[in-house]
């Protein structure tokens, strides 16, 4: 009896372990493997010369990814100037302004806005804010535009993050003592005040990592964006052209991936570069957010 | 100077509540706008059919192929990570219980592993593939979505098991349960609500992954009977019938749009009448 209990125990301490493992050691392997599949074309062209580039043109084998990161790095700082006064606004109402029951029917919206995905936000993207860039917007500005425009994967990508650095605004405010908060209030400050003085000083580091985080996601976000970006190779800085960012260039060409010399190698490059930067950028963030939450 | 701290209170006030229910109009827009556009191109044959010869020029048929891929895909791909995720969950919460660092660093590698896109994924899942010398199927696109979902699984479990009291680890173990016993019998039991909640969550990221699949599943007009057949998916079939020129095709991909759409938010719904349910009984 006591022997099959240990042997029991003893099973499932090596089922987990090996599951543990798998799950630790993943990030290690994703990137070796990505690396490994790319290493052809890093042996052929320097890496500088792959990020500095401008020439795309995989069948004499000119790979510069220069236009795709720009456009990647674009469409995030568009989305990302759309989405932080709405974020912080609303994140600041929900936990100091509204109702508890009003937080409690926000919830499930703002968990439902999150759960949706990204191909619905892209058809989303295809009826509503394509033909309004297009007939409305580009015309106020004066410029013909098809609308499939850097401008509408922004928009469409502020919409999809929002949900998502929402969650974890409320999160940072709620951990923020109430009595420093009404310490506050009772010297006389208004709400906003405390909120000003109080709220967002005391969360800032909070504040920062889950925009930090929020960016992260938008520069990884693929299918929305690209059903609305335009995906044309080019170097242009006005919103109603077209862009093409990296993770559409990998979605992208999958089919003609292993019909072309090296070009499955620089898809993965796309992919690994990618993954470092979304790592790094989720790793640092989190740090300030474990940093912060000990510190308590 | 009062006069103005109040209208900057108000102003403020204002700001921030447009700001909140403009985002609940902006749900409320999109899920009608595609149900409205859905509905009308929506019929009993798009969900009992596969696609028929010229449907992608607007003849018979309808998204069946994609929607029992896509099920296929979410379910094989839930039961991989279960089988990872809850004993590493367990693992990190029953074994590592003393080991705050340890804990804390497991944590933080599987938060940074849930920050990295889909696409990430489905390229790896592609390289993996391609090494293990299998083509696009059901089974590397199941294996990748499982890679994608496992840090939700684990991630959403763990977070439930660790507001579990340390008062019931100390009374099962000395009752002199083994640590097993103490994982599956006891933790598990008390944090089976969150796991619920977990796989749903996991369940509803699988099914609408788009990215993953592009490259691991492949695409077809069957529904698929072995691992090794490629696999429709509901994502890829609203994308790829959305881009089409037809105006018939394009009306589907709507309708198509609003079958994920329905099927997200019932799982959405279960997942929240599940949890309420079950954790009712929980210990507090």
């Amino acid at each position: 009896m006591l022997y099959s209990r240990k042997a029991i125990d003893r099973v499932s301490s090596i089922w987990m372990i090996v599951s543990i493992s798998i799950i630790v050691l993943l990030p290690i392997i994703i990137g070796v493997g990505l690396y490994i599949k790319a290493s052809p074309l890093l042996e052929l062209k320097s890496l500088g010369q792959l990020l500095g580039s401008t020439t795309w043109l995989p069948n004499d084998e000119e790979f510069g990814f220069l236009p795709f990161i720009l456009g990647s790095l674009y469409v995030t700082l568009i989305s990302f100037c759309l989405a932080v006064p709405v974020c912080l606004l609303s994140a600041i109402y929900l936990t100091q302004f509204s109702s508890k029951r009003f937080m409690q029917f926000m919830h499930p919206v703002i968990d439902i806005l999150a759960g949706l995905p990204s191909v619905i936000y892209g058809v989303w993207g295809i009826i509503v804010i394509v033909p309004f860039i297009s007939n409305h917007v580009a015309p106020f500005f004066g410029v013909k535009s098809s609308g499939y425009t850097i401008l509408a994967g922004g928009i469409v990508l502020a919409i999809m993050c929002i949900p998502y650095i929402l969650n974890m605004l409320i999160e940072v405010f709620n951990t923020i003592p109430t009595g420093l908060k009404e310490a506050s209030l009772s010297l006389g400050a208004t709400f906003w005040e405390m909120v000003k003085h109080v709220v967002i000083r005391r969360g800032g580091a909070g504040i920062i990592s889950a925009f930090g985080l929020g960016i992260a996601k938008a520069f990884g976000e693929t299918m929305a964006v690209m059903m609305v970006v335009g995906n044309m190779v080019q170097i242009r800085f006005s919103l109603f052209d077209a862009g093409y960012p990296l993770t559409a260039l990998i979605a992208n060409n999958y089919g003609e991936m292993l019909s072309i010399p090296m070009y499955d190698s620089a898809l993965m490059f796309a992919a690994l570069l990618l993954f470092v930067i979304i790592l790094l950028i989720n790793l640092v963030f989190r740090y300030f957010i474990y940093k912060t939450k000990s510190n308590e | 100077m009062n006069r103005r701290k109040i209208i900057e209170e108000r102003v403020f006030r204002i700001l921030s509540a447009i700001a909140t229910y403009s985002l609940v109009a902006t749900l409320a827009f999109i899920i009608i706008l595609i149900f409205v556009k859905g509905f009308n191109a929506l019929s009993w044959d798009m969900v009992v059919k596969t696609p028929k010869g010229g449907y992608y020029y607007g003849g018979e048929g309808g998204v069946l192929n994609a929607i029992v891929g896509s099920l296929y895909i979410s379910i094989g791909a839930i039961l991989i990570a279960a089988l990872i995720g809850i004993p590493a969950a367990l693992y990190i919460n029953v074994h590592l219980a003393r080991y705050k660092r340890t804990q804390n660093a497991i944590r933080y590698i599987l938060d940074a592993l849930w920050g990295v896109p889909s696409i990430v994924y489905g390229a790896f899942g592609f390289a993996l593939m391609l090494f293990l010398g299998m083509n696009a199927s059901l089974l590397a696109g199941i294996i990748t979505v499982a890679l994608l979902i496992l840090p939700i699984v684990v991630r959403t479990f763990d977070e439930v098991l660790c507001t579990i009291p340390k008062g019931l680890h100390e009374a099962t173990l000395a009752l002199g349960s083994t640590r097993a016993e103490m994982a599956f019998k006891i933790i598990f039991k008390q944090g089976f609500p969150g796991l619920i909640t977990a796989l749903l969550l996991a369940f509803g990221r699988g099914i609408g992954d788009a990215a993953s699949v592009l490259f691991t599943a492949g695409y077809t007009d069957l529904i698929p009977t072995n691992l090794d057949e490629p696999a429709a998916t509901l994502p890829l079939a609203i994308f790829f019938q959305l881009s089409s020129p037809i105006p018939e095709v394009r009306e589907r991909a709507f309708a198509a749009a609003a079958i994920l759409t329905i099927i997200i938010l019932i799982i959405s719904l279960i997942a929240r009448f599940l949890s309420k349910m079950y954790s009712k009984t929980n210990l507090k």
